[in-house]
Parts: structure tokens; C-alpha cells; sequence
């Protein structure tokens, strides 16, 4: 593996599978009374949060801190950065503190990278900007494995926003690492230019798409990103693209519902769907919380200069 | 026949063990030397825990767990009782883990009835710095509270660097710590042995 974790790309299939197996053995932690191992012990892990976040944050703290390693939390507001200090003092501020790992969430795609190259610890990106959010891809999968077993094979369907999304980005990387076959559903206005340099399929119609998946994951309209017209309404979106009780319908009994989170309720997923027994979206934070032990352990619980295995 | 078979894997594995030796490899235990010594050491973990009524066998992943499951079998077949058995692994616990990269986690796996209150006797199969074990201790403190702990190994080759000692014992085996003891089992490798490999001074 490698010393950062920037881009879903970063991993092999070996790598990949490695943290899938490391967090299957982790999963058994969070069933037993001390949820505490003494891996990570005097080791620091830093939560850089420059946007807003409550379970990608609150996930590696319980991470961090189940693996015993001493945890500081940053966020932007009420730091030196709104008094106007650059990415860059920040991180040398970090790394005077003695940050074994940066774990970073940033607004500008690219961030962890630049990061990357200033600090001596070793950084994990949490998001960036409409980039990539590799541990939500990670967490993705390993839920996917759990219910459904390995992915070879299986047929994945991301239905939304891809425009503005990270975790399909992060997603379809991994999953087309792991041999899964990869299908994106959007409005046209919704992908981006590159899509069709993707390792996937791409459809507008979800209705026909929806028979043949394994795993449908609806992402997250976001608002705050659209600065234009995408799409006439809310209703009109909701219609075409969003998941109701009539299409789960139509998956196969197998399939299961994913939601990366925050959701809103009522526009990508009905909250009928969103409760029911085939959504994983409250076993996605949970797995979150093991698959980010995982990268942790990997990453700082060998040799000072792992990496290079 | 079964002989002469066993025979070639074990000189098979003698010469995959031997390109990491340097002055070549020597059986030490063959397949009914381990056998009896399993054997024996079953019939003593009977003897003092009289009878095996309340305990637990937990392997070291990896060969420490197929041990853990033969001595279960033997004392199956010597007083009908059956053992519960489990696997600990200890890669977490362990102290030497910055001095090499972070490695693949092996299994643990409890027995349903957990370990409280149980004599948990751990299994691996060499005991040598006492640092592995030193490392299940650890582990069972966060697994629960046994009433007893004791520890069985299949070869005990010295140079402890902790104060730790094994209740059983297949072979005390004096080696130098430039040697190298390793254990092949059936479900692992393909056939029973312990070889001494004369490793590098290291």
C-alpha cells in the first residue's frame, strides 16, 4: 500500500482486498463490550475538517480512538484559518505538532494531494470538493461484500448527482478494481464532461437499469454545489430518478439500497425505501467506523516508513 | 505406501525450507513424534484440569489453531468430553509492530460460550521470546475474565525475554538464536514436521 490515501485509484486489488479482510476481522471488535484495541497507542491522528461534516468526522475519531491513537480535531471555523491562514501554514503547524496521520476533508479538489507533499505523516483524503472520498468508497464495498459476498461480477447501479459527487467518483474506481460491473444513472445535465473515460457504463434511464442490479446507491442531490439549472424541478427530478416503493419493485429480491448520507428524504429516496430491511444506510455508518480502522491500521500500524511493503 | 508418501512431502518440505537456510535443515520432530507428544500433552491438560470440565483451547492463528482442534479431537476420543475450541489472534496486541510493516490481521474466534470464568489454555506451536504470548495475555484481558490461563506449545526452544513459561510442552528443543525452528502441519503444509533450520548469524 502506499504511504497516503488520496484516490480510490491509489489501490490495487490486493490493497483493496487487504482492508476488506483487515475490517472483517475489525467488525468483530464493535460486538465485543471493550471496543478498544492498544495498536495505535501513542500515535496522533489529525481530523482536518475545512467543510462540514458530522459522520465522515465523527467515523475516524471513533476509528482513531478504538485503535488507541490520540486524536485532534480542527475545523475550520473558529481556527486560524478564518483569520486568513493558507493550507500550507496550517499543515507546517501540524507537522511542528507531530502528526503521524492527516485526515483531511477540504472544499478544493485536490487539497490532500498538495497536502500530501508538505507534511512527513501520512494524509487521508475525507473529501475533497467534487474529487474523491476513497474511505466512503471503501465502506461502500465492504458493506456490499458483507450482504452480497465477493463482487466479482455483481452489477452496481449509482443513480443521482454524479456531477457534484465524490463518492461515485471514489465508487466507481474501487469497484471496477474489485471486478464489479459499474452502471451511473443521471440526467444529462448531472455528469461530468469525462464520464465517458470511466470504467463504467452510463445510462438515463433508470427504470431499465433497475431489473439487472445487484446494488442500487442513490446519491445525494447537492444543493449547495448547483449554482445553475440542472433540472426543472424537484418533482420532475424526483420523478424520473428518485427510488420508490414501485421501483424496488422492480430489483431483484437480492438487491439491496445504498445512501452514502446525509439523504434527503422525499427527493433521491423515498423514506419508505430509506427504512426498509434492503437499505444498508444505517450498517454504511457502522461499517464506516471498521473499514476506517482498517486504512488506519494499515497505514500507521506497521514500520515508520511503511509503504513500501 | 501411506509411509513412503509421507516420506517425499516431508523431504519436499525440507527443500522449500532449505534455500532460507544456510547450512541446511534437520527434522527434529516427524509426524509420530508429533503425534505423541499431542497425544501426551492431552492426556496432561486432563490430568490437572481433572477431567477438562470447564475449558477452553485457543490456537494461535495459524498452526496454533489446528493444534488447539487436534488436542480437542484427542481429548474427545480419550474421555468422550467435547472441548469447546476457538482461535486468538494477537497481531493487534503485539509489540513489535512498527518494526515491520502492518501485516494481514489472522482470525479470533470465541468459543459461543465466551471465556468468562473458563480455564483457558492457549495453544501455539513454538514458544521462543514469550512476546506472542505476552500478546494473548493482553488480548483475553479485552475478551473477558478466565479464571485460569495456561499455555501449551509444541516446541519450546528457549531464550525467553519475558517471565513466562508453558504448563505443557511437546519438545524442549535447546537451539542457538541464529537457528530457526518451523512447524509444518498437515492442514497447513501438506505433511507433519519440525525442522531446525541453521539460519544466518543473525
Amino acid at each position: 500500500m502506499k504511504r497516503h490515501l488520496i484516490s480510490a485509484a491509489d489501490l490495487t486489488r490486493d490493497d483493496a482486498l487487504l482492508i476488506l479482510d483487515t475490517a472483517d476481522e475489525l467488525a468483530k471488535i464493535s460486538e465485543r463490550s471493550i471496543k478498544k484495541l492498544p495498536t495505535l497507542r501513542g500515535r496522533t491522528v489529525v481530523n482536518l475538517f475545512f467543510e462540514d461534516s458530522t459522520r465522515t468526522r465523527i467515523s475516524f475519531e471513533a476509528a482513531a480512538k478504538r485503535l488507541s491513537a490520540d486524536v485532534i480535531n480542527f475545523s475550520a471555523k473558529g481556527s486560524s484559518v478564518s483569520k486568513g491562514e493558507s493550507l500550507k501554514d496550517t499543515a507546517l503547524t501540524l507537522e511542528a505538532m507531530g502528526a503521524d496521520a492527516v485526515v483531511i476533508r477540504h472544499g478544493a479538489s485536490g487539497a490532500p494531494h498538495r497536502l500530501a507533499g508538505w507534511v512527513r505523516g501520512s494524509v487521508v483524503n475525507a473529501g475533497d470538493g467534487t474529487h474523491e472520498h476513497p474511505t466512503q468508497a471503501l465502506l461502500d464495498a465492504f458493506t456490499m461484500r458483507r450482504r452480497l459476498g465477493p463482487l466479482d461480477g455483481r452489477r452496481v447501479t449509482i443513480v443521482g448527482d454524479v456531477l457534484h459527487s465524490r463518492v461515485a467518483r471514489s465508487n466507481v474506481l474501487l469497484l471496477a478494481t474489485l471486478g464489479a460491473e459499474v452502471t451511473l444513472v443521471a440526467p444529462p445535465t448531472l455528469f461530468p464532461v469525462q464520464v465517458g473515460s470511466w470504467p463504467c457504463e452510463v445510462s438515463y434511464d433508470l427504470d431499465a437499469v433497475l431489473p439487472k442490479s445487484d446494488v442500487v446507491m442513490m446519491l445525494r442531490v447537492q444543493r449547495e454545489r448547483m449554482n445553475a439549472a440542472f433540472f426543472p424541478t424537484e418533482r420532475e427530478y424526483s420523478r424520473r430518478y428518485g427510488l420508490d416503493r414501485d421501483r424496488v419493485a422492480r430489483m431483484p429480491e437480492h438487491a439491496i439500497v445504498m445512501h452514502p448520507g446525509p439523504m434527503n428524504r422525499g427527493m433521491e429516496i423515498a423514506a419508505e425505501v430509506a427504512d426498509s430491511p434492503r437499505s444498508t444506510i444505517v450498517e454504511q455508518v457502522a461499517n464506516g467506523v471498521t473499514a476506517r480502522m482498517a486504512v488506519l491500521y494499515l497505514l500507521l500500524g506497521g514500520a515508520e516508513l511503511g509503504g513500501e511493503i | 505406501m501411506r509411509r513412503e508418501r509421507w516420506c517425499s512431502s516431508l523431504a519436499e518440505a525440507i527443500s522449500r525450507a532449505l534455500p532460507h537456510a544456510q547450512g541446511g535443515a534437520r527434522a527434529v520432530l516427524e509426524q509420530p513424534d508429533i503425534n505423541r507428544a499431542l497425544i501426551r500433552i492431552s492426556h496432561e491438560i486432563l490430568e490437572r484440569t481433572k477431567g477438562g470440565e470447564n475449558v477452553v483451547l485457543l490456537g494461535i492463528p495459524t498452526r496454533g489453531v489446528h493444534l488447539a482442534r487436534r488436542l480437542a479431537a484427542h481429548i474427545k476420543q480419550f474421555e468422550g468430553r467435547s472441548v469447546p475450541v476457538g482461535s486468538l489472534d494477537v497481531t493487534m496486541y503485539r509489540d513489535d509492530l512498527r518494526l515491520r510493516p502492518a501485516r494481514a490481521l489472522g482470525r479470533t474466534e470465541l468459543p459461543a460460550d465466551g471465556i468468562d470464568g473458563k480455564v483457558v489454555v492457549l495453544v501455539d506451536d513454538v514458544l521462543y521470546s514469550g512476546r506472542t504470548v505476552r500478546a494473548a495475555l493482553d488480548a483475553l484481558n479485552d475478551l473477558g475474565r478466565p479464571q485460569a490461563v495456561q499455555l501449551a506449545a509444541l516446541v519450546d526452544r528457549g531464550h525467553r525475554e519475558l517471565p513466562i513459561r508453558p504448563d505443557y510442552v511437546g519438545k524442549n528443543l535447546p537451539t542457538s538464536k541464529s537457528e530457526n525452528v518451523k512447524v509444518y502441519l498437515e492442514e497447513n503444509d501438506g505433511s507433519d514436521a519440525v525442522l531446525l533450520l541453521k539460519g544466518d548469524e543473525r
